[in-house]
């Protein structure tokens, strides 16, 4: 019986430790394939953590989109297997507007809301925001003061996610720079630029967000705009762990007496 | 003929299995709408939804506040497999059910796989579904479908496969070398799972005591063979939810003892058959 009861603890014990073990090296299997910074998402996706919380992998999106932009990422690559992604120098998103893929998204890990106005009636695919189109004026020949204007031509919202700066080239002395800038207000992501870049590595291509952009935070604000202000109400910096207010110190009895 | 009829069972789930991938592969190839999208979930005739309830309470353990499509998706499915008999999925529709068959078939045939040293139990397959969940609350994502092998057959099968064949030749070649019926009769948490919902199940496997001449056939075949201590010993259902409805049992018992029938009362062993 005693001989039994031990036999029993030490299985059990095992078992344990194999769940242990097993857990442990299953996390580091999932957290390997959740680090997908760089994987740029089909239109109306969620931000990247809440998307890989809600996507069930099963490829409608990918099906639903009539140019085959959209594929599923395969087992060992940098984006969790299964998930939708898109390369655009391979194809870009069309910016569809009836945006099939979002539309047929059963999971709601491609978000309609994002999508459209008036909260979901109306879809408006230039609301997409895949990512942004980044220049490398390194590398782009317009720069250079070549005459390019290729992604200029592809973009779909040509003249408001990239418009043309006319300055003077310096190098000649005579001739004028047309540089593309990119608009990240108005830019979807769709990658038609990059597509069409026609330098042998895109010099325009597209990153998630959360890489392109910067943040400003609390410190800064636009005194010019009106509403901008309000961006930082309701947050505390060091002022507010002051036990008297700033002014307090010009109008005290020891400035004056001087 | 008699092949025919001994492997009636199981031409039809070959039939079922590759006739559900085929019509998946021709929804992302040729735009059939039969069914698209892949097991993970999918909609019948552009209409109904289906969807993996496994998968779908990972992503609700992982906090995913989902759309109502596939949440109806997977109970439809879930209602389903709770009257067939759970694991039904398993022997007629899931792909890698081809896979294991063979590489059981080959064991058997080589005497591979039965080593002493078994590497996981019967109930390992519960921890793990248990730790699946777990592991899905904590890190946020479905944790059994980002590194399910099944997963990355039947996607890979309609969107192609990349990497995807080495987690399933580790699956072959575990279930040939390591341990018979490893993956699908010990590890896999889907297997589980799909073994508590058939536990209700009202299509079962019937025994007849009258009619049995205790060959034991049957044992050799069955890939949970454990649940078949009635055989040769009383009359009744075989209750257990871990039992596929393969019907792989019916067609080789040479005395006609099995067969599907509507959930039974359970015979106790002790009191015998009736
Ligand atoms: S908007 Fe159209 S082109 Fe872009 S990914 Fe969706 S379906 Fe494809
Ligand atoms: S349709 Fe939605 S759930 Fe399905 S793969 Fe695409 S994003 Fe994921």
């Amino acid at each position: 019986m005693a001989a039994g009861k031990g036999i029993d603890r030490r299985g059990f014990l095992s078992r344990l430790t194999a769940a242990a073990v097993g857990g442990v090296v299953w996390g580091g299997f999932v957290t390997e394939g959740k680090s997908a910074a760089l994987v740029l998402r089909p239109p109306g996706a969620l931000p990247e953590k809440v998307f890989l919380g809600k996507c069930i992998k099963c490829g409608i999106c990918v099906e639903a989109c009539p140019y085959d932009t959209l594929f599923l990422a395969g087992p060992g690559t940098d984006a969790p297997t299964g998930t939708p992604r898109l390369l655009p120098r391979d194809v870009p998103c069309y910016l569809c507007t009836d945006i099939p893929c979002t539309a047929e998204c059963p999971t709601g890990a491609l978000d309609v809301s994002l999508v459209s106005d008036d909260g979901g009636r109306t879809l408006d695919v230039n609301k997409t925001r895949i990512g942004l189109a980044v220049m490398d004026y390194e590398n782009c020949i317009a720069a250079w003061g070549l005459r390019c204007d290729a992604c200029y031509r592809a973009c779909p919202l040509l003249d408001k996610a990239i418009t043309i700066e006319h300055t003077r080239n310096e190098r000649t002395g005579r001739h004028a720079v047309l540089l593309p800038k990119v608009h990240p207000d108005a830019c979807t992501g769709c990658g038609l630029c990059e597509r069409a870049c026609v330098v042998e590595k895109a010099a325009i291509f597209v990153l998630p967000l959360e890489v392109a952009l910067g943040r400003v935070g609390n410190s800064y604000v636009k005194g010019w705009e009106e509403g901008d202000e309000s961006r930082i109400d309701g947050t505390t910096g060091p002022a507010d762990e002051l036990d008297s207010h700033p002014l307090d110190y010009l109008n005290s009895g020891d400035l004056q007496d001087d | 003929m008699t092949s025919l009829r001994t492997n009636r069972y199981l031409i039809a789930r070959r039939l079922v299995q590759t006739a559900v991938m085929v019509l998946l592969i021709g929804g992302n190839l040729w735009g059939w709408t039969v069914l698209r999208g892949n097991l993970s979930s999918s909609v019948v005739l552009g209409t109904v939804p289906l969807a993996d309830p496994f998968a779908v309470i990972q992503l609700l353990a992982a906090g995913g506040l989902l759309a109502t499509d596939v949440l109806i998706g997977a109970a439809i499915t879930l209602a389903f497999y709770a009257l067939l008999g759970g694991r039904v999925f398993c022997s007629w529709v899931c792909p890698m059910n081809m896979v294991t068959d063979l590489a059981n078939r080959l064991g058997r045939r080589f005497k591979t796989g039965t080593g002493s040293r078994r590497v996981f139990g019967r109930s390992a397959r519960y921890f793990i579904l248990g730790l699946a969940l777990v592991l899905s609350a904590i890190m946020g994502v479905a944790a059994f479908e980002a590194i399910s092998p099944i997963g990355m057959l039947q996607r890979g099968l309609v969107f192609g496969m990349g990497a995807g064949w080495l987690a399933v030749t580790a699956v072959f070649l575990f279930d040939l070398l390591i341990q018979r019926n490893g993956f699908c009769g010990h590890v896999c948490p889907l297997g589980a799972f799909y073994a508590l919902v058939g536990r209700t199940a009202l299509v079962r496997i019937d025994h007849d005591h009258e009619k049995c001449t205790s060959c034991m056939d049957c044992l050799k075949v069955c890939p949970e063979n454990q649940i078949l201590e009635l055989v040769g010993q009383a009359s009744g259902s075989v209750l257990d939810g871990v039992c596929t409805n393969c019907g792989r049992c019916i067609e080789v018992c040479p005395d006609a003892a099995l067969s599907f029938s509507h959930r039974k009362h359970a015979m106790s062993l002790e009191s015998g058959g009736s």
